[in-house]
Order: structure tokens, then sequence, then C-alpha cells
């Protein structure tokens, strides 16, 4: 990444409400540096100046997501996210969206287990009316009870779409409840279709006042934008708004667990899929983060590209496999699993694919990774740090999600640096202690034929379908 | 609020305004050129970022495979895969050791293979010269075909739990029939059994040559550099010839629809007609017709009718995919298979109401303003240039396309747009596809509408 702050020294004032923090006027802030801003209502500001183009990102984070939900009310974070969009008494329902496409922008919204967050893509000289309109709702949503019965109907179909009808996404949504024993990653982030039947819109007023506020949020502004006058257009519109008093999260760490955790899923579909996970640490909670990033180099090794291990020699060279991937996030909250998932090729089953994987595994246990692959997936961090640039958006997330989780924009300028310092012996030592059968969780989604589903559906059909 | 203001100004005060406030915006230089041997070359030069974009676009996706549907895509998916004697793992540990990116995909229309690269000279020499093998040198082992010939039969098997590709997949042929748009790109199980090593390398030799081919460039390169990287990519390829235009699309004769039964929670739904052309004389008419109605996301009527006011569905929306020959017009949904009758109605009845009265004064001149305003929005990275300049060459439009696209958006009035909806689009010859659980509701079209498989 090429964002340093190097060049800058931070001089903080405090003047009447506000706590701001300016760049030195002696060292010209180049473009493409994070810039470093705070309200004294707590609300964090980063901006990146970037002229390419007139336009801008804006995105506002909050500190919360799925992973901050407890049973039964799985999914709100997510519904609220839904109900953003859903008017204040300044702007009602659907307004906010029309004024932004009015205005020659793009809008949505996403959440995840750590976080949500809002956007928009717009010209550059329209930043100061999304900026008026997020700060508007991030305290005054209605909430209307109305608005909710229709939403969460919309929400229901979301999950009919992305989960119950793709036999993939049912899969990793059953892996990862049954992965993990406590920890609140065993949560689907849409929520479960039981916990969206029997939400309320009271479920909904209490996580919004509890979470939205300025104290639990980020702004990230990426574009052609000057950073002083972002930061004199966010003080004028979320000084003004009041904190809120944040519950205080139980810690939920995940409990040991004993022995290997298998799940099969008998479901209408065609094609066998393996998902295997190894509990490993991430950056927020690592007792040494130089493991987390040998974790990272470890899932380039094997699945950075076409010529990385998986491809090599679970496609290619065995030719036991028809897709196979290996996936790491170092910047989650909380334990994570550090994945495989594979389909096997035609006529291989899923136990041979699960041993050729485990053997490869053991090849990084057994065999010093050569030179030549830590090299590898070295220029491949190096170059996409370039790449990355070329989405504002993309810089504007990595920033967001670092802050969110409390780990730091600087965070990403130290990955280069550390990846690079990653070691073979390094990379050998964090498969040895993590990707070990106690920490493992297999899950295999093993197709019934779609025609002998159909008769069970209509069968449970006849049972009475009714509307929900 | 500035929106305020102006949805009460009128339309064209409103469209010059946004007008005015684009064109201060540069539009990008493209130059253009062809190699010795006939490729067409588009280059943009763009600073800032020590990288850059070279793509190939051949006139040879499926469109071009005849009886042997999944062709293109194999042949596309072939070339790196073994080039010039070298192995896939060799090819793939050149492009990956310098930090490059090899892609690679094959449509209805194009055939694409590409690189992005960083320009450090090392770098960037490797790659090229990597992608200038994959290009020319293919080596189509049998080895290597029976592997990938493989992976794609997995891919035709993994469509079918997938209720939405089961509904593309019939609506792509029941609205294109005979013509080559109806097949899938990937290939059917009847069709990949077909396909042999010959046909491959003969479908290369025809189609993978530079007369047929576009190079288009877009990073921080010089124009001498841009001209030797066109030259390197383009000198391995036969001159050939450009590919022979493909059947125009006959308009549907009758409505048709389409149930099949899948055991999803969802019925899935798509409506539509063969629509337009890149290029076709009403496509910003068209284009700026669609958009208030389903192609403008929450502020569509669609998503207001369906989603906001009823809760029917998470997506739903409406678009004309422009395509060398007339690409569809598409109406899409998902919603609980029990509400599939209502939701077929309300699509059905949404476009019959707007193809007679057109789009509201107020609601074209919001996306009239949307479409302008969120131009720059569209040529804001290499990566989004490219596919412009790839968009612009390969479908022969013209130079100013991007500098008259403002002019052009802004002139559409609602007129217009209600005219050209009106004479393109039959909503009594709509082909309707429905896939999901919904055995026992009248199915007495199903047996004559089902596709061939």
């Amino acid at each position: 990444m090429r964002i340093y702050l190097s060049l800058l020294v931070f001089i903080v004032f405090v003047l009447g409400a506000i706590l701001f923090v300016f760049n030195d006027k002696a060292s010209p802030v180049k473009e493409g540096e994070v810039q470093v801003f705070e309200l004294t209502n707590g609300m964090k500001l980063r901006v990146i100046e970037n002229h390419r183009a007139p336009v801008v990102v804006s995105q506002v984070w909050y500190n919360v997501g799925a992973s901050f939900e407890h049973d039964g009310i799985t999914g709100v974070s997510h519904v609220l996210e839904h109900m953003m969009f859903k008017g204040t008494p300044e702007h009602p329902a659907g307004e906010f969206s029309e004024i932004i496409a009015a205005n020659g922008g793009k809008e949505n919204a996403f959440t995840s287990k750590d976080y949500t967050a809002y956007f928009q893509r717009i010209a550059s000289d329209k930043l100061e009316l999304c900026l008026s309109m997020e700060a508007d709702r991030m305290r005054n949503l209605i909430l209307d009870e109305d608005e909710f019965l229709k939403e969460i109907e919309v929400v229901k179909e979301e999950r009919r779409l992305r989960t119950d009808d793709n036999p993939n996404a049912l899969l990793y949504e059953r892996f990862s409840a049954m992965a993990y024993t406590n920890s609140p990653y065993r949560q689907p982030i849409i929520g479960w279709m039981e916990d969206l039947e029997s939400m309320t819109i009271d479920d909904l007023r209490s996580w919004y006042r509890h979470w939205y506020a300025p104290n639990n949020a980020t702004l990230v502004v990426v574009g052609d934008v000057d950073a002083n006058e972002v930061f004199k257009l966010t003080k004028e519109y979320f000084s003004p708004l009041p904190i809120a008093s944040l519950p205080k999260l139980k810690p939920r760490r995940e409990a040991q667990q004993y022995g290997v955790q298998r799940i099969t899923l008998q479901l209408p579909a065609e094609v066998p899929t393996l998902i295997m996970g190894y509990k490993v640490p991430v950056l927020k909670i690592a007792e040494d983060e130089n493991e987390v990033y040998a974790l990272e180099v470890l899932a380039g090794l094997l699945d950075g590209g076409d010529s990385a291990r998986l491809t090599k020699n679970l496609i290619r060279g065995q030719q036991l496999a028809t897709s196979a991937g290996a996936g790491y996030s170092l910047y989650a909250r909380h334990e994570d699993l550090f994945t495989f998932s594979a389909i096997p090729a035609d006529g291989v089953t899923v136990e041979q694919l699960e041993e050729a994987i485990k053997q490869e595994i053991k090849a990084i246990k057994q065999t010093l990774p050569e030179q030549k692959e830590m090299d590898r997936v070295i220029a491949q961090v190096l170059a996409a740090s370039v790449y990355e640039q070329d989405s504002s958006f993309y810089r504007a997330m990595q920033i967001g999600i670092l802050e969110t989780v409390g780990l730091g924009w600087q965070t990403k300028d130290k990955y280069i640096e550390k990846g690079k310092a990653v070691t073979a012996e390094q990379v050998q030592q964090v498969a040895k202690k993590y990707l070990v059968d106690k920490r493992l969780s297999v899950a295999v989604l093993d197709p019934v034929p779609i025609e002998e589903a159909d008769v069970q559906a209509s069968n449970a059909h006849a049972g009475g379908r009714h509307a929900n | 609020m500035q929106t305020k203001i102006s949805t009460m100004m009128s339309g064209v005060l409103l469209v010059l305004l946004s007008v005015l406030s684009v064109q201060a915006y540069a539009i990008p230089e493209i130059q253009r050129w062809q190699t010795d041997n006939g490729a067409r070359v588009m280059y943009v030069h763009v600073n800032g970022l020590p990288m850059m974009d070279a793509r190939v676009v051949f006139d040879a996706g499926s469109a071009r495979d005849g009886e042997l549907s999944g062709m293109a895509a194999l042949t596309n998916g072939l070339l790196a895969e073994g080039a010039g004697g070298q192995s896939a793992q060799l090819l793939a540990e050149q492009f990956e050791s310098v930090g490059a990116q090899l892609e690679n995909d094959s449509l209805r229309d194009m055939a694409i293979v590409g690189v992005r690269s960083l320009t450090d000279r090392a770098y960037l020499d490797k790659a090229l010269k990597t992608l200038s093998t994959v290009l020319s040198q293919p080596d189509f082992n049998q080895k290597e075909f029976e592997r990938e010939l493989a992976r794609m039969k997995v891919a035709v098997t993994a469509r079918k739990q997938s209720p939405s590709s089961i509904a593309d997949e019939a609506f792509y042929r029941a609205v294109y029939g005979d013509h080559p748009y109806a097949a899938p790109t990937g290939g059917t199980e009847a069709s990949l059994e077909k396909l042999t090593l010959d046909a491959i390398r003969g479908f290369y030799q025809k189609y993978y040559v530079a007369k047929n081919a576009l190079i288009v460039i877009v990073g921080a390169v010089d124009r001498p550099q841009a001209e030797a990287i066109a030259n390197q990519l383009s000198a391995g390829l036969a001159q050939g010839e450009k590919a022979a235009p493909i059947p125009e699309v006959a308009p549907l004769a009758e409505k048709k629809v389409v149930r099949i039964q899948y055991p999803s929670k969802q019925v899935h739904i798509y409506m539509g007609q063969p629509g337009m052309k890149r290029g076709d004389d009403d496509y910003f008419d068209l284009y700026m017709a669609n958009h208030p109605f389903g192609g403008s996301g929450f502020a569509s009527r669609l998503v207001k009718t369906i989603r906001e006011d009823r809760g029917l569905a998470y997506s739903v929306y409406s678009y004309f995919h422009p395509m060398r020959e007339a690409g569809p017009f598409m109406m899409g949904m998902q919603t609980r298979a029990d509400q599939a009758d209502q939701a077929v109605g309300l699509l059905k009845a949404e476009l019959e109401k707007y193809i007679k009265e057109g789009p509201e004064d107020d609601e074209l001149a919001d996306s009239i303003s949307n479409v302008v305003g969120s131009f720059p929005l569209n040529l804001d990275s290499n990566g989004k240039l490219m596919g412009y300049l790839a968009m612009m060459g390969f479908y022969d439009m013209p130079d100013d396309y991007l500098q008259t696209f403002v002019d052009q958006i802004g002139s559409v009035t609602p007129a217009d747009a209600r005219k050209a909806m009106a004479q393109r689009i039959k909503a009594d010859r709509l082909v309707t596809v429905i896939v999901g659980d919904i055995a026992g509701e009248a199915t007495e079209d199903k047996k004559a509408e089902t596709p061939e498989e």
C-alpha cells in the first residue's frame, strides 16, 4: 500500500466542542495518503485524496454486525441495514435513494459479521449531500412498523435466494454453525429464518438505539476532495449528534475443540462439495502477530493463483478436484477458520479429496516451501498493493474494516513488510501448530437426486404451505 | 435540499445543468491504429499508478459455436493450459512470479485474453512475453483437453442445482430459438460429448487471428511502448480474416410460457424478448426508457412496486443487454412459490402500463440526471476504462461515443422513450420462464414449451 503517514506531523487542537487533527502545513499532504481526523463525539474520519477523476466514495462504518448478536435475534444487524433506507422525519422512506440517484450517485450498504457499512459513489461536489443524509439517518431513523413488516418479507426472500435455494451457501452456513461451539461466528449474517419470523420492530429500535451513534462510527472518504474541507463538512453534520452509551460486549471467545467435527448435508443437488476449516488466530487476538502473517503466506502458497499448490496438485496434477481453494481472513474480530473448499472431479469421492488436501498440508509440514514459491507470493502481494489502488472503493473498504475492528488503518501499511519478513520455517511452523485434527471441522454436501427431493418437498407442501 | 430544488426545476434546465457540470470533466483521449497484420488497437495513457492492462478481444464467443456449444469457452480456457511447449504450471509461474494477473473469459460475442501487470520493465516484459506465447502458440494437448472438458462437464451438472441457472438457460432458449445466442456459453451435456481437440484447433485457427482481434491497452505506458506491446501481442497471430456476421435475431411470433418444476423455496421468473443491438438507432431512447422502469435500482418502478410496496422480492429489475445482434430485454425477479402468479401478473401489468404511458416527465428527468451525473463514475479506474474501450472497439462504436454520450442521454424526451419502448417491446409476445416449486399448478404450457436438452 502506498499510504504513508511518515510525512505527517499531527497537532492536536481542542477547540470548543471539536477535537481536530490536521496536517502540518510545512509537509504538504501527498495524494494517496490517509489523513486522520476525529470529532469530539468520538466519530472517526479518514480521508484519502485521489484526484484521478472528479468522483468520491463515501462510506459510513458502524462497529456492529452479526457477531454482536445474541441467540434469538440473529439477522437483526442486517435487517436494520435494510431499514436504514426507510426514512427519517426529514427524508421519508425511499427518498435517500431517490435523492442520491437523481444527483448521479450510486449507493448501497452491506452487513458483515464484524461491521455494517453504508456507501455512496458520486461526483465529488455532491459529497455534502451524502454526509447530510448519512448524519440524518445516524440518529433520526423512524423505524415505522408498517415499513418493517414489508421489509422483513424482503429479507426473507433474500435469505431464500442467497442461502436456502443455494446448496453451497447452505452448506457453508451449517458448516459455520457446526464448527464454532460458542463463538458468535456460528450465526449466519442474514439470520436464521426462525429468528426473522419472530423479529419485531422493537428489536430493530433497540439495536439502532444501542449501536448507531457517532462514537461507534467511522466515516471514510476517498476521492477528488480536500481533506480539510471534508473535515469541515463532517463537523457541520455529525458533531451535533449525541453519543450513545455503547453496550459492553461479552468476550464470547470460542471454547476449546477436542477433535475433528463433521457434518453432512443431504440436499437436492448434483455436485458434491467439501469444506474443511481449521481454527486459527487472527491479528486482533493473536499472541504472536508473526503467526498471522505466516498463515497469510500459507494461504498464498496454497491458493494464490494458478501456479499455487492446490491448482497445481489437486486440479492439474492428480486431477482429483474440479475446483479447490483456501481462504483466511486475518482482519476478523474473533478466532476464525482457515478454510479449504473443493469440488471433486467426476468419479472422485469427497473422502479422497479430503485426504488429498490433508496430504498437501502434510507436505508443507514435512518439506520447507521453496524460496521460489515464497518469492512468488510476495511478488503477488506487492503487485496487488498497486492494483488495488485502481479502486477507490476497495481502498476505502480496507480502511473501514481496519478502523472498525479496532486494528487501525496503519495495519495495512505493515502488511507488505510483515509479509516479506515471513520465512519458510514460520510457514511450516504455523501449519504444524494450527492445521491439526483437533482444530478441524469438515462439512460435506452429499447430493440427493433433485427428483426425489421434489417428491419430498411436495409432500411437505401438502402438510400445509401457508403464508408467513 | 438540493433535490427538492431539482425536482421543481423543469427537466430541460436540470439536464442542461448536469451536462455543463459533466463536460468540465476531461474524457480520456483514445488513440487508435492497426498493427501490420491487421489487428485493431485502442490505447489510453493513464498516469499515476505503475500498472497497465492489455486485453485482446476476439470475435470468438459462443455465437461461433455452431452445433458444438461450449467450444468457444473451451478453446479460450485451454490457451493458458500449455503453450509454446511450456506447461500450464510454467506459464502460470511466469505470470505470477512477477505479480501479473492473466484474465480470460468467453461470452456470447467476445472471447477475452489479457493481463494486468506492473509497468516495471523486467516485470512487464515477462508478463507480455508469456501472454504472447499463450495467445499465439497454444499447444492444445490431449491431456489438458480432457481435463478441462471434464471440468466443464461438472460445471454443466452444477447448473442443474441452481434454479437461476436453469431459468437463465431456458430464457435464452425460448427467446433465441435457432439463433446462436440460444445455447449456454458453457455448453450442454450433449454438446460437450461431441467436442474434439481437432474442432478446438480449427476454431482457434479460424477465429484467434489478427484481423479478428482488438487489442486494448490502458495504463502507464507511453505511445511507443503501447505500439511495441500491440506488435508483440499480434505478431504471433495469423493474419486470417474477420469473422463473418452472425445471423440477425428474428422477433418472436407469439408469446411463450416455460414452466419448469424445481424443488426450490423461491420461483425464479424471467420475462422478456429480443431487445436491441449495440449501436442500435434507438439505443439511447431504449436505454433511458428502461432506466426508470427497472434499470435504476431503488429508484425504479419495478423495485417500488414489487419490493418496496409489497415486499415480494429481494431482487427485481429489467434491462436491455445490447449485443452484436439483438441482445435480450429482460425482467427478472424471485419470490416465494405461492406468490409466483401474483408476481408474474404484476410484472406484466407494469410493463403494459409503461409501454402505453411511458415514463413520467419527472421520472425521466431524474433518470437522465442520474445517468449523466454518474457518467464519470464509469471511467474512474483503469479497469472500468478497459471495459468501456473494449466494448466501443469490439462493437465499432464511433470515436466520439464518450464525448457525445452525455448529450445523447440528455436529449431523450419522455415521448422518445415511450415511442421506442412501444415499438420495440410487444407485451403480447413475451417469453415467460418460471422455475420453481410449481407442481400442481397449471402445466399445460410446459410440454409444448420446455426447451429440448
